[in-house]
């Protein structure tokens, strides 16, 4: 049972409603659609745009629940993520065990702040999380990309409201079920 | 009376911190990025996966293509009209050259037999369609859809209609890698075909054009010289379009010219390609001077051979 944050003009009347706990299928499932979504080919403009919706996901339940996704499961969905791209294996591992720690030292401001602001606060982690990506790269001998490249992780803190309701939705209690 | 401690025992016991548990990790994954540049012991792993994770591939790209067919579907009926059109005119004008290469192929052969050169191979080729291009900016690849299951092999040339487009880096059972040469540090090697002078072109990256590296300033290039493969390497066939030069930049304060040039074959559009075959074995490589001189002095003898 945990309180909900305060969403501002979205979601419930009542801030101190109560939510139901998350399954752990759930989670599997949203990290799984999160890894397909990364993978699913896109070319030309549309990579640039593109955010990490496996780092958004992740980012999501390792802040809100943090006895299910850790490092540990950070480590092996970036391994998962490394062998689905073309690149060197490891690099998306280290990223998102970084990610994760960052999420599990944070948690608790992170969950004070309404969605916007944490849009704020989550979109340092994410750029943290992309800039190890790219020093993985640099390491292997590969030219820098230029600013182009912070678009991905800003595009995706924008959409961290949007994941942050989507995947507590199964979570709200339903309307009918709060008179009892 | 003994004093309360001031640490009251942890009610929730989670193991590790999270602190230690990304030193550990993060230790971990420097370790495998290591054996992953280095030693490829993980090569065979990512293979095993990429085979469960192929259906997995297929199966996503398949709304992109589904929704490239309906609008083609929809829109197409007066361009292939006019496409036709066009396709025929070139057909006609091209059936005088057509007609006469059988006969000049038959020339040539005769020729050659008399000089008692070495007969060209004719390369088989394997026809191929592009399914995505490469997911990491930094790198220039596309994936095809043909592996080791219809004949593809690793660093095989792959062409289309007008020159080379790159060359075959991964294979995987029912797909496969394709770098362009457009990547860094990819090399082809080439001639000049107007002067018949040899260089290699090195790709330069995302957005940049490729480049003849280590040229010397006196070299005789212009600009519009056409760039055809030399053979040298055994990789692609001699003759094949590679480039053309765009710009000659020649600073006497440099030591190298910088030579850049355009390529002629659609990298990044085209859709349908075609792998080539390896060349014939190419004879062992001879013994270099240096070589024999360190073997007659008694010290170590160089690793590189054939």
């Amino acid at each position: 049972m945990r309180v909900l944050p305060h969403v501002g003009s979205f979601g419930p009347a009542s801030p101190e409603e109560i939510l139901r706990p998350a399954r752990p299928w759930f989670v599997l499932l949203s990290l799984l659609i999160g890894l397909l979504a990364n993978l699913a080919p896109v070319s030309g403009v549309a990579m640039t745009w593109r955010p990490d919706f496996l780092a958004l996901v992740l980012l999501y339940w390792c802040i809100q629940e943090p006895r299910y996704v850790g490092v540990g499961t950070a480590w092996v969905v970036g391994l998962l993520m490394d062998v689905g791209d073309a690149t060197v294996f490891g690099q998306h591992a280290l990223a998102y065990a970084v990610l994760a720690y960052g999420a599990e030292y944070f948690r608790r401001r992170v969950l004070r702040f309404p969605l916007w602001q944490q849009a704020v606060q989550v979109a340092g982690l994410l750029v943290l999380c992309a800039l190890i990506v790219l020093l993985v790269r640099f390491v292997g001998g590969a030219p820098p990309p230029g600013w182009r490249y912070l678009v991905s992780p800003l595009v995706g803190a924008l959409l961290w409201p949007l994941v942050s309701v989507l995947l507590q939705t199964p979570q709200r209690p339903s309307r009918s079920g709060s008179r009892r | 009376m003994r004093p309360i401690t001031v640490d009251p025992p942890a009610f929730f016991n989670r193991g590790p911190s999270p602190l230690a548990r990304l030193a550990f990790f993060g230790i971990l994954s420097l370790a495998l990025l290591f054996a992953d540049t280095r030693y490829r012991y993980l090569e065979n792993v990512r293979q095993t996966v990429a085979i469960a994770l192929y259906p997995l591939q297929r199966a996503l790209e398949m709304p992109g293509a589904a929704f490239a067919y309906v609008s083609g579907y929809f829109g197409a009926n007066r361009r292939m009209a006019d496409e036709n059109a066009t396709l025929r005119q070139e057909l006609v004008a091209r059936a005088p050259a057509t007609q006469g290469y059988v006969r000049e192929q038959d020339e040539n052969a005769r020729l050659r037999a008399l000089l008692d050169v070495r007969t060209q191979f004719a390369p088989t080729a394997i026809a191929v369609q592009v399914l995505y291009a490469g997911r990491d900016p930094f790198t220039q690849k596309v994936f095809v859809d043909k592996g080791t299951s219809a004949g593809v092999q690793a660093g095989a040339g792959v062409i289309d209609e007008n020159g080379v487009v790159g060359q075959v880096t991964r294979v995987f059972p029912y797909m496969s890698e394709v770098t362009l040469l457009t990547d860094r540090d990819q090399a082809v090697p080439v001639q000049v075909e107007r002067s018949g002078a040899r260089s290699v072109l090195f790709g330069n990256g995302t957005g940049r054009s490729p480049e003849l590296r280590f040229t010397s300033p006196s070299a005789d290039l212009r600009v519009g010289d056409r760039l055809v493969t030399s053979g040298l390497d055994g990789t692609y066939p001699p003759g094949l379009a590679v480039a053309q030069i765009v710009d000659v930049v020649r600073d006497s304060g440099q030591m190298f010219a910088r030579i850049f040039c355009k390529p002629l074959a659609g990298i990044d559009h085209s859709e349908f390609l075609l792998v080539l075959s390896q060349s014939a074995a190419l004879p062992a490589r001879p013994e270099e001077p240096g070589d024999v001189d360190a073997l007659k002095k008694g010290g170590r003898a160089r690793g590189r051979r054939g």
